[in-house]
């Protein structure tokens, strides 16, 4: 028999990639210009972290999977637009800054806070999963912080792979250094593991899913309860874009032969 | 006046890896800037002596260190609780660490156990009168910040590369040890051993002068209609071999593993480099049918001198993102490389 896991999902927005982003300073420290007007996407990793969930989910009959957010109203609800369709989860949210700036340690309390709050959640087959870190404060620490506040001491970070084995237990790939894989072995849930990319494509949006995920998405954004997020613990001095632009020297219509030499002497110099 | 505390653990030589002696660095560059400051090590591993002694000239004060076979292995649990222990038994009000994926996983738990805030990705600090600043980058390297702390305990993850290594003699050093009792409960997981990711040659080299980064274009149809993936692969690997250099790729190159396109099968998504990838330190990066776009482009960071071979002349590289672009058909270039490299 397959254990039915409840897998929470802890993902937010970010601005989108292709977007040029400027700091300025906000009245609470800084943010970035035109913030609220920015197109954002799902956190890349934990956009990966939801993919996995969703794909355990359908392999262990009776899981669930909620996505766990804390971010402007407004704007999840335009993220929610985006993702619906992806694959089946109910949605809890909090409302507050999704800023890159905010500190890790406030962030996690609240999303850590939310899940105690769930009801009927089981413990012992409990699956945080989140991004290895986020697109904009980048740290790689509110997973940690979770796992601790929930009580949870099998904690993984840069996940590509985890695989359910016969008995229950768990198999893991973390991404080390050199680009290596450190394997493990976990007996079983509850654990928290911070993802990388996984190994799973994007899903194709399906509408029936995205009706289904919009029966909870839309309520939970009308209850949304402020995240409660203080935004004092950085003392921020500066926060600046990297100065120079480099003058690229493009050369072109130029024998191969040349180009080579050119490359193989900088190489060598 | 603070009390620093460095805090490292051995590789599995028993030896402080790299990153760690460059972060002793850090360490001391933070006493030196903090008049009055105190210095203090905490080790981790199965054994510490042998890595308390390689440091043991630095002018620490005191040396403590977690050990015993429970602290052998990479592991959340007990690194986090040995973290812990020492930063409680050495009173420390800043806690300098290198950012190892061992301790990018235990330190934010530790810091919780400790009620200290933490920075991660630390890459450089700074003394304005006299407060103690660091520097770290936000939104995937797109600006970055120079921030400060009042609250103690602050951690500080270092990044490697970001300081040279500590240079010093051996000697004998005087380790205290600090108990951690270690419950069954902290045994769930157990790390097995290490994979790399194919069988193939190791590609990720973090010590190379250069980073060779291939993109899909590697994989397009090229002007005769057809896709030349196997000569693409032969190309990259000779330049791997005959540079000594290691390999970085696009998401879209790597993706097409899971999209179910040309593939080569010497990548994987640990070579992505870029917003969702990774962001190495190297000298010198060479790209090579690869766009430039922006969310690959904050990956390059750290790349000093910048070069790309690309057909397209308004390609991202053109724009202020490399420091020579060269049009011209990839294949034909890195083939005459390898040519010349190979002659020595
Ligand atoms: C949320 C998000 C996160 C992302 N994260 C990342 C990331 O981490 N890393 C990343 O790389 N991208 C990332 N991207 C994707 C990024 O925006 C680009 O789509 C991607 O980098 C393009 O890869 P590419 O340049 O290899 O491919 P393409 O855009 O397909 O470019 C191929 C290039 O090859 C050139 N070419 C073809 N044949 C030859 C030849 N014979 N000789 C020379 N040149 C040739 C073409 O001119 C073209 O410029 C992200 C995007 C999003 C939305």
């Amino acid at each position: 028999m397959t254990t039915a896991y409840n897998i929470i999902v802890c993902g937010s927005l970010v601005p989108d990639p292709l977007q040029t982003l400027e700091p300025i300073q906000g009245p609470t420290g800084p943010a970035l210009k035109n913030e609220m007007m920015l197109p954002s996407v799902l956190d890349p990793w934990a956009g990966h972290s939801l993919f996995e969930a969703a794909n355990l989910a359908k392999q262990h009959p009776g899981s669930k999977v909620t996505l766990l957010s804390i971010g402007p109203k407004a704007k999840l609800q335009q993220l929610m637009m985006i993702i619906a369709q992806k694959v089946p989860f109910e949605l809890v949210c909090l409302d507050g800054s999704a800023s890159g700036f905010m500190d890790s340690r406030e962030v996690a309390a609240a999303l850590a806070g939310a899940i105690e709050k769930i009801p009927g959640l089981d413990k012992t087959k409990l699956l945080v999963f989140g991004g290895c870190s986020s697109a904009s404060r980048d740290s790689g620490t509110t997973m940690q912080m979770i796992a601790e506040q929930l009580g949870i001491t099998d904690v993984f970070l840069a996940v590509d792979e985890l695989k359910f084995q016969a008995d229950g237990s768990f198999r893991l790939l973390e991404r080390v250094e050199g680009g290596q894989y450190q394997v493990s072995t976990c007996t079983g849930a509850p654990v928290v593991i911070g993802w990388a990319t996984g190994n799973l494509p994007e899903p194709p949006n399906n509408p029936q899913v995205g009706m289904a995920n919009m029966r909870t998405i839309m309520p939970s954004l009308q209850k949304a309860q402020p995240a409660g997020l203080k935004t004092d613990a950085i003392k921020f001095a500066s926060v600046q874009l990297p100065g120079q632009q480099r003058q690229t020297r493009i050369v072109k219509d130029t024998p191969i032969d040349e180009i080579a030499k050119e490359i193989v002497t900088w190489i060598k110099g | 006046m603070e009390k620093i505390l460095f805090l490292a653990h051995t590789d599995s030589n028993g030896q402080l890896p790299k990153v760690a002696l460059e972060t002793l660095n850090a360490a001391l560059q933070i006493k030196q800037g903090l008049a009055g400051s105190t210095l203090t090590i905490g080790l981790v591993g199965e054994n510490v002596q042998a890595a308390a002694d390689q440091i043991a000239s630095c002018g620490m004060e005191k040396a403590l260190g977690v050990s015993g076979a429970d602290f052998g292995m990479s592991r959340y649990a007990t690194d986090v609780k040995a973290a812990a222990a020492l930063g409680t038994a050495s009173g420390a009000t800043i806690i300098i660490a290198p950012a190892t994926s061992r301790f990018s996983r235990a330190l934010p738990g530790a810091a919780f156990r400790l009620k200290a805030t933490i920075d991660t990705h630390v890459s450089g600090i700074q003394f304005t009168e006299g407060v103690l600043q660091i520097q770290r980058w936000y939104y995937r390297q797109r600006m970055m910040a120079t921030l400060t702390r009042v609250a103690r305990p602050w951690i500080i993850a270092i990044d490697s590369g970001v300081f040279p290594p500590w240079q010093g003699t051996k000697g004998s050093a005087k380790v205290e040890a600090v108990s951690v009792a270690v419950a069954d409960q902290e045994k769930r997981t157990k790390m097995t051993g290490i994979e790399a990711p194919s069988a193939d040659a190791q590609t990720i080299r973090p010590e190379a002068q250069i980073l060779l980064v291939a993109g899909a274009g590697w994989t397009k149809k090229q002007t005769d209609g057809q896709i030349h993936a196997k000569e693409a692969e032969k190309h990259i690997l000779d330049f791997l071999k005959l540079a000594k250099a290691s390999l970085g790729s696009s998401k879209s190159l790597v993706d097409q593993g899971s999209e179910g396109e040309a593939v080569l099968t010497c990548m994987s998504h640990l070579n992505q480099v870029g917003q969702t990838g990774s962001t190495p330190r190297h000298p010198k990066g060479l790209s090579t049918c690869c766009h430039g776009e922006e969310p690959h482009v904050v990956g390059w960071r750290f790349i000093n001198e910048r070069r790309a071979i690309n057909t397209d002349a308004s390609c991202g590289w053109a724009q202020g993102k490399a420091d020579v672009l060269y049009v011209a058909d990839a294949f034909a270039v890195m083939s005459k490389v390898n040519e010349l490299l190979a002659k020595g």
